[in-house]
């Protein structure tokens, strides 16, 4: 039995995240990963010393070669994401991550007061409930987008120089726009910590959305599914940051 | 050198003669001339053509804020007819270093140089041109060197920057850049410029231009930074010899080190070779002798942009500007990483105070929940 003051919610399913798009998340984290470690190992790599002639060992070659493979797959699964976001539903569409109305700009204000400066309202303790992104983290992801095509062009870059194939000829423009290849590849370098920073914050934001709001954040990105209030659902508050069409 | 008069201009080959080169020499220098600027076979019979009958290309040298580094380099060339004949003082009409007149007589050489064979002659530049206090940093003459070089490449029929201070600025344009110092690309525009970057850059660049400019007359094909394909189009890296170390994950990691001995890969000592465009591992220096690698240092990339600026020479690992000497991305990067993770900790904290209430709303929901279940 319900205590007075307690009013039990019932949840409403929502299919947000579709399968391409939990396919796409999962496996940009993996190649993020593996881009990280084998960059680390390429711009420092580790005293492996061995009695093992040179001609028998190809470590660094390796680790090179596992940086172009996971690169061009995220090159790949990034111009995928982008076509999704045309054609997939409307949490993943475009406009969930660029500010084009007044609302957005409204909604990250109120994301910042609510989830950053914990500001309370009357006394009372507030939540932002939204189903998809909220409008800050959809900027965020924006950011990231931008951060992808810093490393795209930058890591294809200083690439073209050992390539022969038109793609990555198409960003061979790239360390002579920036002055050479040694600032490029300091550009290269200093951007990957962003990947870092962004993934430790991102990784806490889900699991304090778990933990405060309890609407499967953590599990979304498995199954796709997000639970809302269904006293918030019939309000129709604004569901995605930006309006359709 | 005669001010007044210039005899008839006499063929690279007549003058090959004259210095007692025998004709097998000269071939040979052909050939090689021809391998360096990137020919295939068939096209030697065109080089050794072009130099039989084609009179000697005036050239005028300019100094300006440099340490004569690239000349050096030049009249050290591997075979001896590019500074014998090619380069030579006869056919240097100008320069302050190498030529036998000075003062007056030298303005003057230059001058009949320019107007004798206006739109013929080579123009090559070495060092960078002070644009700061109007650029008093550097004068000759009573003139500036911006004045100088405009003249001078009004009548060029192509503009050679020779070396780093050249073709980037070098050392001189290193933060603050205290005299202004500019690069040529930046101030002489309508003309072919071929920017040679190295400091020094190798001696063959130099002729191989020529030569290329003699047999096709026009300039060598030139990468997206103008500079000769031929020689640029490879970073140091892909010609080294320490190549298949540094595929391995062998490593250098100290200069005294036994890895060291085993002439391992210089990556960890700070070598630049992965970045930088030179043909150092193929042409070689002083004769083909050796280059900085193959003496057990790292390449310091002399011939990229802004490589004074770039980090240190010792280090692969970037710098970051704004955060101290000491500072390299990976510093800045930990450092952020740390203020990040003590930010969510006060956040996470803040939580449990700012979001009590809804936490404890939300658990006791959940609790009550699982009370109405039924064991």
């Amino acid at each position: 039995m319900a205590k007075k003051y307690l009013h039990i919610h019932r949840l409403r399913r929502v299919y947000v995240w579709e399968l391409p798009v939990r396919f796409y998340h999962w496996l940009n984290a993996l190649i993020i990963l593996t881009l990280i470690v084998t960059g680390f190992y390429i711009s420092n790599p580790l005293a492996l010393l061995s009695k093992q002639e040179a001609s028998f060992k190809y470590t660094m070659g390796w680790f090179r070669y596992v940086h172009f493979v996971a690169a061009y797959l995220f090159f790949f699964n990034f111009i995928f994401r982008l076509y999704w976001g045309f054609v997939g539903n409307k949490f993943a569409n475009w406009k969930q991550f660029i500010p084009t109305s007044k609302r957005f700009i409204k909604e990250m204000w109120t994301v910042f007061k609510i989830d950053i400066l914990m500001l309370r309202k009357n006394g009372q303790q507030q939540e932002h409930l939204s189903v998809g992104h909220n409008a800050m983290a959809g900027f965020i992801y924006f950011l990231t987008f931008i951060a992808f095509l810093v490393q795209c062009f930058t890591g294809f870059g200083l690439y073209a120089a050992m390539s022969g194939w038109w793609l990555p000829q198409l960003f061979a423009w790239v360390p002579a726009f920036f002055g050479g290849d040694i600032v490029t590849r300091q550009i290269h370098h200093w951007a990957m910590w962003f990947f870092i920073l962004f993934t430790v914050i991102h990784v806490y934001l889900v699991f304090y959305h778990d933990y405060v709001e309890g609407r499967g954040e953590i599990s979304s990105m498995g199954g796709g599914w997000k639970f809302i209030e269904e006293e918030v659902f019939e309000q129709k508050r604004h569901h995605t940051p930006n309006p359709e069409h | 050198m005669n001010n007044d008069a210039f005899p008839k201009q006499p063929t690279y080959y007549e003058e090959v003669l004259r210095k007692g080169y025998p004709r097998r020499d000269f071939l040979k220098f052909a050939s090689m001339m021809a391998a360096f600027i990137g020919l295939e076979q068939t096209a030697i019979a065109q080089v050794i053509q072009a130099l039989e009958t084609k009179p000697r290309m005036p050239v005028i040298w300019l100094h300006f804020q440099e340490c004569t580094c690239c000349s050096e380099s030049f009249i050290r060339s591997s075979h001896p007819i590019v500074a014998d004949i090619l380069l030579d003082k006869i056919s240097l009409d100008y320069t302050e270093t190498l030529m036998a007149a000075s003062g007056t007589q030298a303005e003057a050489a230059l001058k009949n140089t320019m107007a004798k064979y206006k739109g013929q002659y080579l123009l090559c530049v070495e060092g960078s041109v002070p644009m700061g206090a109007d650029g008093v940093y550097c004068m000759i003459g009573g003139k500036t060197s911006l004045q100088i070089l405009e003249e001078a490449a009004e009548g060029a029929a192509a503009v050679i920057a020779w070396g780093s201070c050249a073709s980037n600025g070098c050392v001189q344009s290193a933060k603050p850049n205290p005299t202004g110092a500019t690069p040529i690309h930046k101030l002489i525009k309508g003309k072919p410029i071929i920017k040679v970057p190295g400091c020094p850059p190798i001696g063959e660049v130099m002729a191989g231009v020529i030569v290329h400019y003699l047999t096709f007359g026009r300039i060598p094909e030139l990468d997206r930074l103008g500079r000769p394909k031929a020689f640029y189009s490879k970073r140091v890296h892909d010609s080294c010899y320490r190549r298949p170390f540094y595929d391995a994950g062998l490593f250098v990691e100290t200069f005294d080190d036994e890895n060291a001995k085993k002439g391992y890969c210089l990556y960890k000592m700070g070598c630049k070779g992965p970045s930088t465009y030179n043909a150092c591992g193929v042409m070689k220096w002083n004769n083909g002798t050796s280059f900085p690698i193959q003496a057990g240092h790292p390449c310091i990339g002399c011939s990229e942009e802004n490589y004074w600026d770039n980090g240190r020479l010792y280090e692969r690992a970037s710098s970051f500007a704004g955060f101290g000497i000491e500072a390299n991305a990976d510093t800045v990067g930990k450092v952020a990483l740390g203020v990040t993770a003590a930010a969510l900790a006060v956040h996470a904290i803040a939580t449990n105070i700012g979001k009590s209430k809804l936490i404890r709303e939300h658990e006791e929901e959940g609790r009550e929940s699982e009370h109405e279940l039924e064991a």
